[in-house]
């Protein structure tokens, strides 16, 4: 176990915001989750008392009759305000004199950075790198993202939850965000912050950053593993597997969704349909090309002369 | 007149000198009357400052603690205006909306703030931005704290912004009618990326060079307008002319793209982003204001027009 190394990854100025976010994350998912559970309670409490349920003011905070339903800004609200631009300044105060901003040497085009790392925020970007050639991790990722983000509220058709925290309400919406949010772009982050060592390899944290480590691996593509030689070949095969993925795929997630999740299911125009499933499928390959690389040192599913996948 | 004349004399009639002299005592005479008075007068109204023209000339109505000026207070204020002059009882507790937008905001403001102070002692030239820094570290009086105080906030803005759409997604706060506002605001996500991307480059340190040089090599990779993208060469793309070298001026990271990272950077995304940040407040009001905490709905009532509060 080398803590220096373990201690220089995490008190390197630009890790320390990664290192504070975090628990900030675990802390703010845990307050979600706190309300969220206050409110399902309340909700399964009504679904089942309809009388209940005409009566209640529908919050699971405290309400009694005679209070009022609205506060003044000023001072209710302003003073809130007022008290976290106080907290902020002095948070950042410290951290700034505390902790100084990292200045390397000068630019130099000649010595080149191991590692050379984006800023942390792109990180799970630049992990997309190892399985993914660039234009599909540097480009069209977060390209989708950007879009897949926007149509968000025009394919969640479920009307529930709308201002309150809840999970029962919500469980496709805020599991696939999830997934999205904490797995694939925090989880990734973490991974290039703390894990991807010099020539962006693997280590372990409290492994030694070795310089001179080299890894012998033989990646294969998927066309070798089933002896297709041909250019033509290997083109047809990838794009029939590529193919079969979203087909099959998104037969997988229909029967699921129009099982579990029927309201929905039978909300969704075909347009929306189809845009959640693409989206929900294309997220859930980057895993499995993941799971194909460092299971099975595969590198490429479909290769043809313009592109390879 | 005549009467006045008939003994070919004066008369009564008082001299010139007998005239200054009474009218010099009468205006010491006032003095030690009327300026006592005033000044005591003076002192009464300082008792209530609320009072005075200066203060009525800025303030527009008075400061009493009732409701109607607690609500002025408000409205009467372009800053505070954004506010609406009362808002639902549980909207101001801390658990619901985490104050992260209004956190986002606020670092936005202290990056402006610190950020201009910054370009006082920075030219985005290559011989002398690296130089400047150092400059900044060593001699500018606060230079130090200030160059550290930008970076850090620029980091806790990121966080801040992703926080604030995790919470928005929990809620649910994206569903009709805020689903463009839900867009502007991943505009502005991408936009605080792109901001923090730009500043990165700017101390003209390996840090700052390599980071960009790994960020915009994706470019090269885009699908027909990047050289080595899919479908790239058959659009005629060299390094000479695609998206990488219009992003950098040039086709590598040199003097040109630190100039353009400047202006970017100081100029034209902070101007696209505010002008999205004034749309996403204005939304916010006219889609009328921060979505919760909502009474919670029943299922029954999902495919219902929603219930006005």
């Amino acid at each position: 176990m080398d803590w220096k190394q373990l201690w220089e990854i995490c008190s390197a100025p630009d890790n320390v915001p990664i290192v504070g976010m975090i628990p900030l994350l675990i802390f703010y998912c845990y307050l979600a989750w706190k309300q969220a559970k206050a409110n399902d309670d309340l909700i399964g409490e009504l679904e089942t008392n309809p009388a209940l349920a005409k009566t209640h003011h529908r919050k699971s905070w405290p309400f009694r009759p005679g209070w009022q339903k609205e506060v003044h800004v000023w001072p209710f609200l302003l003073r809130i305000e007022f008290l976290a631009t106080m907290i902020v300044t002095i948070i950042l105060m410290v951290w700034s004199i505390t902790l100084y901003a990292p200045l390397e040497e000068p630019a130099n085009p000649n010595l080149t950075m191991n590692p050379a790392k984006a800023p942390w925020y792109f990180l799970g970007l630049q992990e997309m790198l190892v399985y993914f050639d660039p234009w599909i991790a540097g480009v069209v990722m977060p390209t989708l993202i950007i879009i897949g983000l926007m149509i968000i509220p025009y394919i969640d058709t479920n009307p529930l939850g709308s201002g309150y925290y809840t999970w029962k309400q919500r469980k496709f919406a805020i599991g696939t965000f999830l997934f999205g949010f904490i797995i694939l772009w925090v989880s990734m982050i973490i991974i290039g912050t703390f894990i991807r060592g010099p020539g962006w390899q693997w280590f372990w944290p409290g492994q030694t950053w070795d310089h001179n480590r080299l890894i012998y691996e033989v990646n294969r593509d998927l066309p070798d593993l089933f002896g297709i030689a041909s250019n033509a070949g290997k083109a047809i095969f990838g794009a029939i597997v590529v193919g079969a993925y979203y087909v099959l795929g998104g037969f997988g997630v229909h029967a699921f969704f129009r099982r579990y999740n029927p309201k929905d299911y039978k909300r969704m125009s075909l347009l929306q349909y189809s845009l959640m499933q693409f989206f929900l499928l294309t997220m859930v390959a980057l895993p499995l090309k993941m799971l194909l690389r460092l299971g099975f040192n595969i590198k490429y599913v479909w290769i043809t002369p313009w592109f390879n996948v | 007149m005549a009467e006045d004349n008939s003994n070919g004399k004066n008369g009564n009639r008082v001299g010139l000198l007998q005239r200054v002299k009474a009218g010099v005592q009468e205006d010491v005479q006032s003095l030690k009357t009327d300026m006592p008075a005033k000044a005591k007068e003076q002192v009464e109204g300082l008792k209530d400052p609320t009072k005075t023209q200066v203060f009525t000339s800025i303030f527009r109505h008075k400061h009493d603690d009732t409701p109607r000026n607690r609500a002025l207070g408000v409205l009467s204020n372009v800053f505070l205006h954004l506010h609406p002059a009362k808002i639902n009882r549980d909207a101001v507790r801390y658990s619901y909306t985490w104050g992260m937008g209004g956190i986002t905001f606020y670092l936005f403001i202290v990056l402006t703030f610190t950020g201009v102070l910054l370009m006082f002692y920075y030219h985005p030239t290559k011989v002398q931005a690296f130089r400047d820094v150092l400059y900044l570290e060593h001699d500018v009086p606060f230079g130090k704290l200030l160059r550290n105080m930008h970076r850090w906030a620029a980091h806790l803005m990121v966080i801040a912004v992703w926080l604030h759409m995790f919470r928005v997604f929990l809620t649910g706060s994206y569903k009709k009618p805020r689903e463009f506002n839900w867009n502007i605001g991943v505009l502005l996500l991408v936009f605080t990326l792109l901001l923090s991307f730009t500043g990165y480059l700017l101390p003209d340190d390996q840090l700052g060079f390599w980071a960009v040089t790994v960020g915009t090599n994706m470019a090269r990779a885009t699908p027909m307008l990047g050289h080595e993208g899919p479908f790239g060469k058959m659009m005629g793309m060299t390094p000479y002319n695609d998206v990488r070298f219009g992003l950098l001026g040039g086709s590598i990271v040199d003097a040109n793209a630190l100039l353009r990272s400047y202006i970017w950077h100081c100029i034209g995304i902070p101007i696209v982003a505010s002008v999205l940040m004034i749309v996403h407040f204005w939304r916010v009001r006219k889609d009328g204001g921060i979505s919760g905490p909502a009474q919670v709905m029943l299922t029954a009532e999902g495919d219902k027009p929603r219930r006005q509060v």
